[in-house]
């Protein structure tokens, strides 16, 4: 079935550093980048090394287990696409490998939502270019 | 030669508006810039530096040309609400190398009348590299430091009574300010029953959307020997940016805990001398984050330390005795009202709400968005 209703949310944009981050996540898989000289891991994507500046980069797969670093429940974002999914959960999650990112966290009450509890990458095919990554306990 | 103790703030002007529907942003900068010239005695034929932000991208070359004014140094600093206490650095630095000799630094804005809802509108930004793994998922400015509350409270047992007192103690101080635009006392019941905005930030714990303007003037030391008031010296001033890097930021570490010892460093002064703070109260952990990453109380000790009046006139720190953000105007970009309300203070100026014998005061400007991207800029003010 075509989903009618229009995407009103900002959407990422796409680019040559941040491409396989988000074809991956089309895949339903998640990657992050590691530098081929160094070794540091880095999540957003980027074409440099921040340590050593090498473009030396490799993508490693993540196993899309976290847990919740810290969250709040919006209960006012006048935003087109939020304002209607009011109240959501903002977050940053801790992946088991060490890197924070922002996310929303679903498929609970917005009010069992607590620091520390384990979550699990879901993959939410927003339109039919982007996938965002999100997460469910 | 160091830059320190060589330049001085010598008028400061707070526009009185609050609402002014009637009147352009542009308007409100000229107001202001008339206001801080008047209060220095000197004319805007004597401005070669024209410092602001918040006008668009080049919209410094829109306020030259509404002001008429053609300057040798030119300065639009744009790292959101701080960049006004920026600006006073970058004009301390341009005045002592001789780039410039009278700096003006003006702020205008209709946020309010304009129905500009900056906290919790979304949007409106451009979508640079970190945006796009952010905005998709409807991080608000007040959602960005619920983030901080939030991992504040887990770490350390802060609470939303001890945010709340923050919000109480600094309307007390507005109530003293005739030009404040909320002057009711609350208490911290009141705080804990307005909707909750973004947990666990209520929405007295957020700042107000006003209209206002604001301007200075700054000149070298010398030169502020001459004129009408007495000069506020700029003793020691610092920027800082925190970011999520490369994505472990620790959520409860801010700019404040780069710029403020560099700051004090740089003054040649220690906690102890500091007689007021001006600390930019976007929200009630704002303040409580700063006063902590500034040095002014250990990490997780900041609930502790605003409590029990030590922040309010008359206690130990006196935080933002004009109402701050909370209580008095924030048009979007506070930072000029912190250093203007510094002024005052130092001047003995500040009428009901005067800190006795005030001899330093502390600025600290946060911009952007605390648990995302934001710069953090602290200054040490001085009576000369």
């Amino acid at each position: 079935m075509a989903e009618t209703k229009a995407y009103r949310k900002p959407l990422p944009r796409v680019d040559e550093e941040s491409r396989g981050f988000w074809e991956a996540l089309a895949r339903h898989e998640l990657y992050f980048q590691r530098c081929r000289d160094c070794g540091t891991k880095r999540l957003y994507p980027r074409a440099l090394c921040t340590k050593c500046l090498s473009s030396a980069t490799e993508w490693v797969r993540a196993s899309g287990r976290g847990l919740v670093y810290s969250f709040t429940v919006t209960h006012q974002n006048q935003s087109p696409g939020f304002r209607e999914e009011i109240p959501y959960v903002l977050a940053i999650v801790e992946l088991e490998e060490g890197l924070r990112l922002m996310t929303n966290v679903v498929g609970c009450a917005p009010d069992a939502v607590r620091i520390g509890m384990p979550v699990q990458a879901v993959f939410e095919d927003v339109t039919p270019e982007v996938t965002l990554l999100k997460f469910r306990p | 030669m160091s830059i320190w103790g060589r330049t001085a703030i010598v008028g400061a002007y707070e526009h009185p508006a609050r609402f002014a529907p009637d009147k352009t942003a542009y308007q409100l900068h000229a107001e202001s810039a008339r206001g801080a010239l008047e209060d220095a005695g000197l004319t805007i034929a004597d401005v070669d530096g024209l410092f602001t932000s918040g006008v668009g991208p080049i919209g410094i070359l829109s306020l030259a040309n509404h002001l008429n004014l053609r300057p040798c140094y030119l300065d639009s600093q744009a790292i959101g609400g701080s960049s006004f206490v920026s600006h006073c650095l970058h004009a301390a630095a341009a005045i002592a190398a001789g780039l410039c000799t009278v700096a003006l630094v003006t702020y205008g804005s209709t946020a309010a009348s304009e129905r500009f809802a900056i906290g919790t509108g979304g949007g409106g930004f451009v979508m640079d590299p970190p945006d796009s793994f952010e905005a998709p998922y409807g991080p608000t400015i007040v959602g960005s430091y619920a983030l901080v509350a939030q991992r504040h409270m887990h770490e350390y047992g802060t609470t939303s009574e001890q945010l709340a007192e923050i919000a109480v103690t600094i309307r007390q101080h507005a109530s003293l300010n005739p030009h404040a635009k909320y002057r009711d006392p609350i208490t911290v019941e009141d705080v804990l029953a307005s909707r909750v905005i973004s947990s666990p930030l209520h929405l007295l714990d957020c700042c107000m959307i006003s209209d206002g303007g604001g301007a200075l003037v700054l000149t070298s030391s010398e030169r502020a020997r001459d004129l009408r008031r007495p000069p506020i010296t700029i003793l020691g001033a610092a920027e800082a940016v925190q970011h999520s890097g490369i994505g472990a930021r620790d959520l409860v570490e801010i700019a404040a805990r780069q710029s403020g010892p560099l700051a004090l460093q740089r003054a040649g002064l220690r906690h102890d001398d500091v007689d007021v703070a001006l600390v930019y109260d976007s929200y009630t952990i704002t303040v409580l984050v700063t006063l902590e990453a500034l040095g002014f109380c250990a990490p997780g000790e900041g609930g502790a330390f605003c409590a029990g009046g030590r922040i309010g006139l008359g206690g130990a720190l006196p935080v933002n005795p004009d109402g701050g953000g909370l209580s008095s105007n924030h048009p979007g970009m506070r930072g000029i009202f912190l250093v203007i309300e510094a002024t005052r203070q130092l001047r003995g100026a500040a009428g009901a709400r005067q800190v006795a014998d005030a001899e330093v005061a502390l600025v600290h400007g946060t911009g952007g968005m605390l648990g995302q991207r934001h710069s953090g800029v602290t200054m040490l003010l001085g009576r000369a």
